[in-house]
């Protein structure tokens, strides 16, 4: 990293920091639950964004890290275990999803992990005698880190904190090693990246399921950050609200997801005077991003930043390359 | 006996018009490889067109007439020359992500300017119930049944049989080499989004007397599209009609055999044995190996 | 291992699709540090045959061996770290990676394991070896260039770096001269002769170019229908008849 890149993130960790002071409980609560989905639209920009492939089961994964941290805190063990628990779950999951869906076409992951949400959707939603049913589990503890609580909302956002910043360091890690290499190489061009010893398949694979293990960790912080889980909140549609985030941001772009997430968070709050039209304004305004930036927000304003530098066209006869 | 009979003819019966939307979706992912998350809106909305043109004073077939027009404009040409044509550059992602922006679209907007409750929708069929060897039959179904067979079979005719319907596959199959033929990919391209336009609407028209008209019909219209789709074969049209024609039958039995709960899990679990056993699709052909 | 056994063999293949035979009961061997062209006119044969050695089409009867071992249903990644590098007809770069990426990429899957490529250096050690290749065909000034924004030449050099990158005994070059201009020719025509002169590589190549092929190879072998009708020197090649006559007659 260059020095103004350090200095750039040093100011960015101290913004974070100073963010809620003084901020009334509803703005910490919004505030803790960006850091919750970026890690989660973190996790699936790894999938979609830098192995290229579409996971329409986000909230899915983070259902598994909720509802094993709800489960096993309920039963009174301590929060680290359970989380720790959660993340091998989803990453486990991940495997066994991904495994069959990778070994064929195209987009099937993206089908397969679509009927997995719904699944999920319906056996939490049915299995009453373990998850609450409709109704959900209630009063799971917030943990204690080195004997301070995090009862009060702020000091949970510095709990939350912590974990997106311990998220965003593993990721950061995984992305410069020669894995980050081999995703996007996967992206850009699979066969040739085959063609140099690179067992794409099995990449692609570890790409998912990391993404996965990350959805795992959102989830297992939302039990004792809202104190109340149902299956409602692990629906499809959070998935694909997922999937905007992380494509509105810009996929393939490290802080693209935090970018899309704080966008979908907050966007309801800033159209709200448009009353009902918002979600129509919001739809209206993915397809025209899409449209003109495929990159997302981040994309787009690289492009406005580059735009009076003169760049070569990306070339046409390349295009046969990335053909699967 | 007479139980399990009516079971299978009403599967069959929304299971034709499953089909319908699985055709569509088909189509358009072999001619311009789009996976149109919004093809359940696709299927939900000309019914309000309907509904917009009965409104307006209209008889309801030329409201029918007037929804097809307005869907072939909208959901066919539109949808091509604004979404789609400016983002196949880019690869099937950002695709993806505005189909499932436009559904979202769709949806809100139907629940914002028409309103969000189940309209009634003017029956196309007498509700005329017959009695076959002890089993209720109702006109409606087998209305729905044979039209659909209609389309598809004509449509399949059309594809087979004209020289433009050859134009179609080939420039579906391989639009390089249809291009040195002589023939107009892009035209072709634009003739199948109208055809899938045309057959929402067919569908749409078909279900919403059952359904009832509702902003949200298209979320599950859409899932089952997709899951005859790739169940019976990603690349062919009579997989598609196969594969539609079985997810309904399936969802039929189940709502009466499997508990209420899990009715929904079935065509799911079905999408799920597919992809791990039989990847191509019932009826498909293999592609290749994707990574 | 003999030292003296060839590093490919082509044994009897021949390759029918539906009824057309593509390739019939073709057999020849390389040696280490040849330099073979197979050429022949459209439709000969020789992309098949290409195929046939990289493992990507199941030979009708026949085989390949590379090193002894035969390549067919072999995986193209299982291919590279058995050491076989390759080049493709189309531009084959990763463009939105830097030209060092491009090229650490192609070497880093042959070091280490998946867990040393997670926890290890961010270049698995590769920076040196890279930078080292990337002189070699005259790319430093790109070093850090997104390899999608150069010439269409230098694509086709940093290409060619990757196929090296890994250290392979033998590299399989699919039409390498294609589209290139001819300054951009001569320079990787010369790269290519230093490179096997220094490390004995072993080059086979696909190529329309017979100006390219004459001066690049050492043995060049015509095909035409599916069949070896000639080979040798390019100098016995340049004045064989047969030769003459399978392209001018067609």
């Amino acid at each position: 990293m260059t020095p103004t890149r350090i200095i750039l993130v040093a100011l960015g960790i101290a913004a974070l920091v100073a963010a809620p002071l003084g901020q009334g409980n509803y703005i910490v609560y919004t505030l803790t639950s960006w850091l919750l989905f970026s890690i989660a639209a973190m996790g699936l920009n790894l999938t979609l964004g830098y192995a290229g492939q579409v996971s329409l089961a986000q909230a899915a994964f983070m259902g598994i890290g909720a509802y094993v941290t709800a489960l096993m805190t309920l039963a009174g063990l301590p929060w680290i275990a359970a989380a720790l628990v959660s993340v091998a779950a989803s990453f486990v999951v991940g495997l066994l999803l991904g495994y069959p869906a990778l070994r064929v076409q195209h987009h099937f992951l993206a089908f397969v992990t679509l009927a997995f949400n719904i699944l999920l959707f319906l056996v939490l939603r049915n299995e009453e005698e373990v998850t609450g049913g409709s109704f959900g589990l209630v009063g799971m503890p917030r943990p204690s880190v080195l004997g301070i609580s995090t009862d009060s909302n702020l000091n949970f956002y510095y709990f939350a904190l912590a974990c997106f910043l311990f998220a965003a360091f593993v990721m950061w890690w995984i992305l410069r090693s020669p894995w980050g290499r081999a995703f996007k190489a996967l992206r850009e061009n699979p066969i040739r990246a085959e063609s140099l010893g690179l067992k794409i398949r099995r990449q692609t694979l570890l790409a998912f399921a990391i993404g996965s293990a990350f959805g795992g960790l959102a989830g297992a912080l939302m039990p004792p950050l809202v104190q109340f889980i149902e299956p409602g909140s692990f629906a499809l549609i959070h998935s694909l609200k997922l999937l905007l985030m992380v494509v509105v941001g810009g996929a393939g772009f490290f802080f693209g997801p935090m970018l899309g997430a704080a966008l979908v968070i907050l966007l309801p709050e800033l159209l709200r005077f448009t009353e009902g039209y918002y979600l129509i304004i919001y739809a209206l305004l993915v397809i025209v991003l899409m449209v003109f930036s495929p990159n997302g927000l981040i994309g787009l304003g690289q492009k406005i930043w580059l735009g009076f530098r003169p760049k070569q066209e990306e070339r046409r006869d390349m295009k046969k390359g990335f053909q699967l | 006996m007479a139980e399990l009979i009516q079971i299978l003819i009403s599967g069959l019966a929304a299971g034709s018009i499953y089909a319908l939307a699985a055709v569509g979706f088909t189509l358009l992912w072999q001619a311009s490889q789009t996976i149109n998350f919004a093809q359940g809106e696709f299927v939900m909305l000309p019914g309000f067109f309907v509904l917009i043109g009965m409104a307006l004073g209209l008889p309801m077939w030329p409201a029918v007439l007037f929804a097809l027009v307005l869907s072939l404009l909208v959901l066919g040409a539109a949808f091509k020359k604004l979404i789609v044509e400016p983002m196949l550059p880019h690869g099937t992602l950002p695709l993806v992500i505005a189909t499932i922006a436009l559904g979202l679209l769709m949806k809100e907007s139907v629940k914002e300017f028409y309103g969000a409750t189940a309209q009634p929708f003017p029956a196309v069929f007498p509700q005329t119930v017959y009695n076959v060897a002890g089993a209720s039959v109702s006109a409606q179904d087998i209305g729905n049944l044979i039209v659909s067979m209609l389309a598809i079979g004509g449509l399949q005719l059309f594809l087979n049989r004209t020289r433009t319907g050859r134009c179609m596959q080939a420039s579906a199959q391989n639009p390089g080499v249809a291009e040195i033929l002589g023939v107009d990919v892009k035209r072709m391209v634009l003739y199948t989004f109208l055809i899938n336009a045309a057959l929402a609407t067919i569908a749409s028209v078909l279900i919403s007397p059952i359904y009832l008209a509702k902003f949200s019909n298209g979320e599950t219209l859409g899932l089952v599209a997709f899951i005859a789709a790739i169940v019976g074969g990603f690349n062919q049209i009579r997989g598609a009609l196969v594969g539609g024609l079985l997810v309904g039958v399936i969802d039929n039995l189940s709502a009466v055999y499997v508990s209420a709960e899990y009715r929904q899990a079935m065509p799911l679990l079905l999408l799920i044995a597919i992809i791990l056993l039989r990847p191509q699709g019932l009826l498909g052909t293999k592609e290749g190996r994707a990574v | 291992m003999n030292a003296h056994a060839p590093i490919l063999s082509v044994t009897n293949i021949s390759k029918q699709f539906g009824g057309i035979k593509a390739v019939n009961g073709v057999s020849f061997d390389v040696q280490r540090g040849e330099i073979l062209g197979l050429i022949g006119p459209n439709g000969s044969g020789k992309s098949t045959l290409f195929n046939c050695i990289l493992g990507q089409l199941r030979p009708t009867e026949g085989h390949c061996r590379i090193h002894g071992r035969s390549t067919d249903g072999v995986r193209p990644a299982d291919l590279s770290l058995m050491g076989v590098g390759r080049t493709f007809q189309q531009l084959s770069v990763f463009p939105r990676m830097t030209v060092l990426d491009n090229v650490i990429l192609a070497g880093q899957e042959h070091e280490g394991s998946m867990v040393s490529r997670l926890f290890g250096r961010p270049d698995a050690g590769l920076t040196a070896k890279a930078e080292q290749l990337i002189e070699f065909f005259r790319l430093s000034p790109y070093r850090d260039t997104e390899a999608g924004s150069l010439s269409y030449g230098q694509q086709k050099l940093v290409d060619a770096a990757m196929a090296f990158m890994a250290g392979p005994e033998i590299v399989l070059l699919d039409e390498p001269a294609g589209g290139v201009n001819l300054t951009m020719l001569a320079h990787l025509k010369d790269r290519l002769l230093t490179y096997n002169r220094e490390h004995g590589t072993t080059f086979v190549v696909i190529e329309h170019n017979m100006e390219f092929v004459m001066s690049l190879c050492t043995r060049i072998i015509v095909l035409a229908q599916g069949e070896i009708i000639a080979q040798g020197s390019p100098d016995e090649i340049r004045s064989n008849p047969m030769v003459i006559d399978a392209y001018l007659g067609g």
